[in-house]
């Protein structure tokens, strides 16, 4: 018996439970003679072939006047780690409190578990690290609250990872520029990881073109242009409600024949359960692929995200093959611990991180200065 | 993917048969259990431990039940506990005696303050009120042009006097909208906040001195479904820091477990007042506490599937498939297979659908197994036959088949299994509908579901389960009480006929074949 087979009988049944449900509600709502329910169509945005063109819009010719520079991104590690640090990490304490005292017993291991479990790092990668830590700290007691430190640190390094290549692929071969693309689900801060990131690129001396691919939330493409034009940078968009992926694609043949460095596109928020704007996202992306190869895609994070977090990233990952994370909103008081689990799964490497709403509050992120970070006493 | 509670109790209990009574041991060996489920759903680790500590009060020495086995005992306390929890104190919206009522919104960056704005706006103003949007986030760029929008979408009207992004002072506008509100004479004010850190205390004080400037009548929270441990100590900050009154949840369609719900409606013992769960302006309900409390257990849950089916499925076209199945004489066609399948993939991928399905955690391995990408093959075969060929497969005879297969890129003998498997199921299909009427309330012979279902008084070992390896089957997840739909009276009849709505045995049988089949 084929595969088909089987699926069919999957399919069959959904379809039959389904119109069995039809069923009752018909039933019922005869029996309560109030008038069916209103239905509202829903239209996957994706089946409407809007092929309208993209209209290039300059940044305003003025903007060289006030352009911003950047501060230079090594700097930025330093505060990151100070602000860690400020800000009152119970993680970073309960820690080495907990560590530091003389005797660790059962009471001790539950409230370690437990720190890490509040800080999202989720279930598996919890009881592997506690593992680690008891096998560890088994062989020579735990009085020592620097040896704890010591192999706490290296337990929480191999959890993050630390072989992963962790930088921005922005360069395309054969003279293309590089494509980045920047996807997530609603509210995670794509738009203004993109904003900061263009900083970023802009500072290093790259010539930036973005995209203004999110074509649905309202005046996402203003926002874009806001940061765009903080730096003099060209924004690419289409109209309200247009075909996203003709607007990517505009932006990338733009930057071909402007012989610009990096395209950045700047895709509208969607959850991972809607099928037809995850076909969507996979448009967009074949399409673009058809003029320059897609370097770099960063899938954004939100920090306060829960185990929700690895559903999102397995399904964006499937869809458009994701390269890099993006952790934003890491200045809160959330600690972000879902990419471990997520990195852990997915093998993708957290590359940059979001710490704030201010301009340059974007970090390359750096396993070890991120544990330091976590471990530094504030 | 981690087992439903349901599972994992069931799994635990498998030595624990023919007790009359729940023991201390047997209750600390579900605690973990539950503990797990919980965490796993984003439930704060304390709100976990306190919760498990009220389960263990409620289950100790609780009889067991004659119809419950001891791990649908202890879900069922689990759930109810959940939604008196989540339910607490459910409260329609509050208007001030005298207008303008102020609506405050407030919370994290990228919570859905803004969207939530235009779907409270049009929610008011279908409700015959005349309510304004106020733009006082005026630090995202953008954030004003945004509301306009939206409020141009809902067709409300928006006061937006500064450019924002960062120019202008959102307390000021805040003051003056409560003024613009008076002189125009509209009867509800809604302001939108820039959306802050609970650790930011000077944003922190903005947003009281916002609130001071307005005095809010209601001030809502509006926190992302997704969010994680870090929802409670968010939600303190914000009760400390400005106070709310109620809490709206937004993203709800995606698929997170939202136990950030429990806990602060915990934490905080303020009321979940609203569920969002769309970018549409319509997609916005009142929140439904058993409902929420089987998401969080990762249960089936069969009232959402309905809705999400009311919502995606034209209504009039399942209804004439339904029917045209109910009147049998094979006018059931592949078309309209393939137009009600086509139908529920747009409700998400099948194994979401399938796992929302009640009972159907046996299965999970086998759904999560679904390749998708096999449903574009059936869809390619239907897609490849003439109107004529679809209407009335019946015709299909050898030569169509072959043509169908090379237009379709297939063998034909997945062709053959298809319409053959279509007929057999069709039959299937029809031999239940004639019992559709009375559906709802039908409940075959239990001698007949002996394979997939149990009811209450089936021992587990009556289970011959018979999928090789299969695991005791997950009891059936006990429908929500029915009085929890108090507010709803109109759903409340739907409601009780789903608490009875079981998979039919035939439909059960459509899962068999493929065991008792050549694989």
């Amino acid at each position: 018996m084929t595969c088909v087979d089987m699926i069919f009988w999957y399919v069959m049944a959904a379809v039959a439970v389904v119109l069995l449900v039809a069923a009752v509600t018909i039933v019922v709502g005869r029996r309560n003679a109030v008038p069916p329910a209103p239905v509202t169509p829903e239209l996957a945005p994706a089946e409407e072939p809007t092929g309208t063109p993209a209209e290039p819009v300059e940044a305003p010719a003025d903007a060289g006047a006030a352009l911003e520079t950047p501060e230079p991104p090594a700097s930025r590690l330093t505060r990151l780690r100070r602000r860690l640090s400020a800000s009152n990490n119970p993680f970073a304490r309960g820690l080495l409190g907990l560590l530091s005292a003389d005797r660790l017993d059962a009471e001790a291991w539950e409230d370690l578990e437990a720190t890490l479990i509040t800080s999202d790092l989720g279930v598996g990668p919890t009881d592997e690290l506690i593992t680690g830590l008891r096998r560890e700290l088994a062989v020579d007691g735990a009085s020592d609250p620097d040896r704890a430190r010591k192999v706490l640190r290296t337990e929480l390094l191999t959890l993050v990872g630390t072989e992963a290549d962790r930088s921005l692929r922005v360069t395309g071969a054969d003279g293309l520029p590089g494509v980045v693309l920047v996807v997530g689900v609603n509210g995670t801060g794509k738009t203004t990881t993109i904003g900061k990131l263009a900083r970023v690129l802009v500072a290093e001396g790259h010539s930036v073109v973005l995209a203004a691919a999110d074509t649905f939330r309202a005046a996402a493409a203003d926002q874009l242009q806001t940061w765009g034009s903080r730096v003099g940078v060209p924004v690419v968009r289409g109209p309200e409600g247009g075909d996203p992926a003709s607007v990517a694609f505009d932006a990338v043949e733009r930057g071909i024949a402007e012989g610009v460095d990096v395209v950045v596109v700047d895709t509208a928020g969607r959850l991972h359960t809607k099928t037809g704007l995850m076909d969507e996202l996979g448009k967009i992306k074949r399409v673009i692929e058809r003029k320059a190869p897609v370097t770099e895609v960063l899938l954004v994070i939100d920090a306060t995200t829960g185990q929700n977090g690895l559903a999102q990233a397995r399904v964006f990952a499937e869809v458009v093959d994701v390269t890099g994370i993006v952790l934003s909103k890491l200045d809160g008081s959330a600690k972000g611990g879902i990419v471990v689990p997520v990195q852990r799964e997915l093998g993708v490497p957290v590359k940059l991180i979001g710490l704030g709403e201010g301009p340059d509050d974007l970090a390359p992120f750096e396993a070890e200065g991120f544990v330091d970070a976590l471990l530094a006493e504030s | 993917m981690f087992d439903t509670l349901s599972d994992r109790l069931s799994a635990a209990f498998r030595n624990l048969r023919g007790k009359t009574r729940l023991t201390d041991a047997d209750i600390d060996a579900t605690a973990r259990e539950i503990r797990l489920a919980l965490l796993e759903a984003d439930v704060n680790l304390n709100v976990v431990k306190e919760f498990i500590g009220n389960v263990r009060e409620r289950a100790k020495g609780a009889e067991i039940h004659a119809a419950l086995n001891p791990a649908q005992q202890i879900v069922k306390i689990v759930d109810e506990e959940l939604v008196s929890i989540l339910g607490g104190e459910a409260r329609p919206l509050r208007f001030a005696k005298r207008p303008p009522t102020v609506i405050m919104l407030a919370g994290l960056q990228g919570s859905g303050k803004t969207t939530l704005a235009g779907k409270l706006g049009k929610w008011l103003k279908d409700q015959g009120h005349s309510p304004l949007l106020v733009a006082a986030d005026l630090q995202r760029p953008n954030a004003v042009t945004q509301l306009q929008v939206v409020g141009d979408r809902a067709g409300v009207h928006v006061y937006a006097p500064e450019p924002g992004n960062g120019v202008g002072d959102p307390v000021a506008v805040a003051r003056n909208s409560i003024l613009q509100a008076m002189s125009k004479l509209y009867d509800v004010v809604i302001v939108d906040t820039a959306g802050r850190l609970g650790v930011d205390a000077e944003l922190m004080r903005q947003a009281a001195d916002i609130r001071d400037a307005v005095s809010p009548t209601e001030i809502l929270f509006v926190v992302d479904a997704m969010i994680g441990q870090d929802a409670v100590n968010t939600a303190q900050a914000f009760a400390d820091g400005v106070g709310f009154d109620g809490v709206v949840l937004s993203k709800l369609d995606g698929d997170a477990r939202g136990g950030a719900a429990l806990s602060i409606a915990r934490v905080t013992g303020k009321p979940i007042m609203f569920a969002s769960n769309g970018e549409g302006l319509g997609d916005f309900d009142a929140f439904h506490p058993d409902r929420m409390a089987s998401r969080i257990l990762g249960m089936g849950d069969i009232l959402t599937l309905i809705e999400q089916a009311e919502k995606t499925f034209d209504a009039e076209q399942s209804a004439k498939a339904a029917q045209k199945l109910i009147a049998g004489k094979g006018e059931f066609g592949l078309d309209d297979f393939l137009q009600q399948m086509q139908a529920v993939r747009r409700m998400g991928p099948l194994s979401k659908i399938l796992g929302m399905m009640p009972g159907m955690g046996q299965m999970k391995d086998q759904i999560n197994n679904i390749d998708e990408r096999e449903i574009d093959r059936i869809e390619a075969i239907i897609y490849s036959m003439t109107p004529a060929e679809r209407t009335n497969p019946k015709i299909l005879d050898g030569s169509r088949r072959a043509r169908i297969a090379a237009g379709s890129g297939t063998k034909v003998s997945d062709v053959n299994s298809l319409v053959n498997r279509f007929f057999e199921a069709r039959k299937m299909m029809q031999s239940l509908a004639g019992g559709m009427p009375g559906m709802p309330g039908v409940r075959r012979p239990a001698a007949k579901q002996q394979a997939k279902k149990k009811k209450g008084n089936h021992k587990v070992s009556g289970n011959p389960a018979k999928r090789s390896g299969g695991p005791a089957a997950a009891p059936e997840p006990t429908a929500a009480p029915a009085s929890a739909f108090g507010q709803m009276p109109s759903e409340a009849d739907l409601a009780k006929a789903v608490g009875d709505f079981q998979l039919p045995p035939e439909l059960q049988q459509l899962f068999n074949p493929k065991n008792t089949g050549p694989r």
